[in-house]
């Protein structure tokens, strides 16, 4: 087994050991989306123009919530200081992490978030655009939100400023993500929009486990 | 001359700063009213834009060297964390909130040339929205460097940010190319050059040289005060 | 539509927020060197060297 899939494999039983967060953030996701509604008005036309928007937002902010944690355990234990040891062990640590962060919360949030589109009267088309391009853009989200809690490890008023320090860097993936359902709503392709999220999402992959790592590396110091 | 290893002895830099900051802050002072003079009374209206086009002779030289401010958080981040170049740190602290400032200025300037010029005083077009990050990654910059007791530690990770966070530059440089935006394109640096005329173009280059002097006093004084405060935490520790 | 106000307002704006920070970061220097008179360390150490502790 490689060292990235061992890694991935404890993050992910770490992560699944505690199903109570995992559902937290997507009740959160689901209570953020309704509120949308219920404080606009249930004008149909209305709703199915800002959904694209609301879903994504939400899905940003549900993604980001539980981040803080991401790193604390392995910081608390010193599981951390070991991998800080191993070189090139941290960068893929990093991956594994974030991946296994998306699986329990960009990937859940793809596949939920057309039923709530639905509720937001989006047709076929559009609710197959928010799955997809949540798919492709959440990745992103996880590594940009991995940065923030290695910067923030430690610090005072460390959730406010990891939301900070997130969310500027999470905009692109966000205007794109929101702005390729809009346009399959208004009959244009969202071939663009989804070319840029896949750009954005490997770009994410080449470069930031070593920002994170670096990062990393400064809180264990 | 100065160069970046001569200065990077806090105390020469501290020596470096008392001889040139007065007759940096006199330059500039006097730049500042000739600018002033110049753009307001001296410079034409401009056929189409009439008298607004004054704004464009502060909002250019704030937004330019609001960009270049966070190329220089991102240049001395990496000196840190690469050199580990003693001042590096202490002139990044320096330098974040001058650079925020700028920003501000940029957005406010650019909203108020905005309104009687394309009628609106805000639009999310790229080039604005990328600005505006701008903005949020200074502010998360200033707060991330003061979130630690450790200051080092706080250095080090705004270090990280401002190197992450400098791929937002080059996008606000030519999202005017890759988008249609409402935001006008460049009109300075060009392929066949500046595209202004020279009654406007002079003015405008006075007042970038003009913010640019007083980017750089602010710098210079800030990184001063950083690390008589370093001192001054030290002393503290020590006692 | 009058423009002088959109242009005053503009170089009025800057003139408050960059003046605003010349005068923060004097007085910030201003304060710190006091603070560090008051310790008696306004002297970098190798001239303090000198005297007595």
């Amino acid at each position: 087994m490689t060292a990235f899939a061992a890694l991935f494999q404890r993050d992910l039983r770490l992560v699944l050991r505690r199903p109570g967060d995992v559902a937290v953030v997507l009740a959160f996701f689901v209570v953020a989306t309704t509120l949308f509604p219920l404080g606009i008005g249930p004008e149909a036309n209305l709703l199915a123009r800002i959904a694209g928007g609301v879903l994504w937002s939400a899905a940003l902010f549900a993604a980001l919530l539980s981040l803080d944690r991401l790193f604390a355990a392995d910081h608390e234990d010193g599981a951390l200081d070991l991998l800080l040891l191993a070189p090139g062990a941290l960068e893929l640590a990093v991956l594994a992490k974030c991946a296994a962060h998306w699986i329990v919360t960009g990937l859940p949030l793809a596949v939920l978030a057309p039923l709530l589109g639905a509720a937001f009267g989006l047709d076929g088309r559009s609710l197959g655009a928010v799955a997809l391009t949540l798919l492709v853009g959440t990745p992103t989200l996880s590594l940009i939100g991995g940065l923030a809690a290695a910067l923030t490890l430690g610090a005072r008023k460390s959730g406010a400023l990891l939301a900070l320090l997130a969310l500027p860097l999470c905009v692109p993936t966000l205007i794109f993500g929101a702005g390729a359902i809009e346009a399959v709503a208004t009959g244009e392709g969202f071939t663009v929009h989804i070319a840029i999220l896949a750009a954005l999402a490997l770009m994410a992959v080449a470069t930031l486990p070593w920002a994170v790592a670096a990062a990393l590396r400064q809180a264990g110091e | 001359m100065p160069t970046l290893h001569f200065l990077a002895n806090p105390a020469r830099f501290r020596r470096f700063c008392a001889r040139v900051l007065p007759a940096l802050s006199a330059a500039t002072a006097l730049a500042v009213v000739v600018g002033l003079y110049w753009g307001l009374v001296v410079a034409p209206p401009d056929y189409q834009q009439g008298d607004t086009v004054r704004i464009m002779f502060i909002h250019v030289p704030a937004a330019t060297l609001a960009m270049g401010g966070y190329v220089l958080l991102a240049v001395l981040g990496a000196s840190l964390l690469v050199w580990r170049h003693p001042l590096a740190a202490l002139m990044a602290r320096a330098t974040a909130p001058v650079g925020a400032t700028f920003t501000a200025v940029g957005l406010i300037t650019g909203s108020l040339w905005g309104r009687p010029m394309w009628g609106t005083y805000w639009v999310w077009d790229a080039r604005l929205t990328s600005f505006l990050l701008l903005f949020f990654l200074y502010l998360g910059h200033i707060a991330l460097s003061r979130a630690y007791d450790d200051a080092d530690r706080g250095d080090r990770a705004a270090a990280i940010l401002a190197l992450v966070g400098a791929i937002n530059v080059p996008i606000i440089k030519f999202s005017v190319d890759w988008w249609n935006t409402l935001h006008q394109p460049a009109s300075i640096m060009r392929l066949g050059g500046p595209s202004i005329d020279p009654s406007l173009l002079y003015p405008l280059l006075w007042m970038m040289a003009t913010f640019a002097l007083l980017f750089v006093l602010l710098v210079l004084l800030r990184t001063d005060t950083e690390i008589d405060r370093r001192r001054l935490e030290a002393a503290e520790v020590a006692a | 539509m009058n423009y002088a106000v959109f242009i005053w307002s503009a170089y009025g704006a800057t003139a408050a927020a960059l003046g605003g920070l010349v005068l923060l970061s004097l007085l910030a220097r201003r304060n710190v060197r006091r603070e560090l008179s008051a310790r008696g360390l306004e002297r970098p150490r190798e001239q303090r060297a000198g005297t007595t502790r």
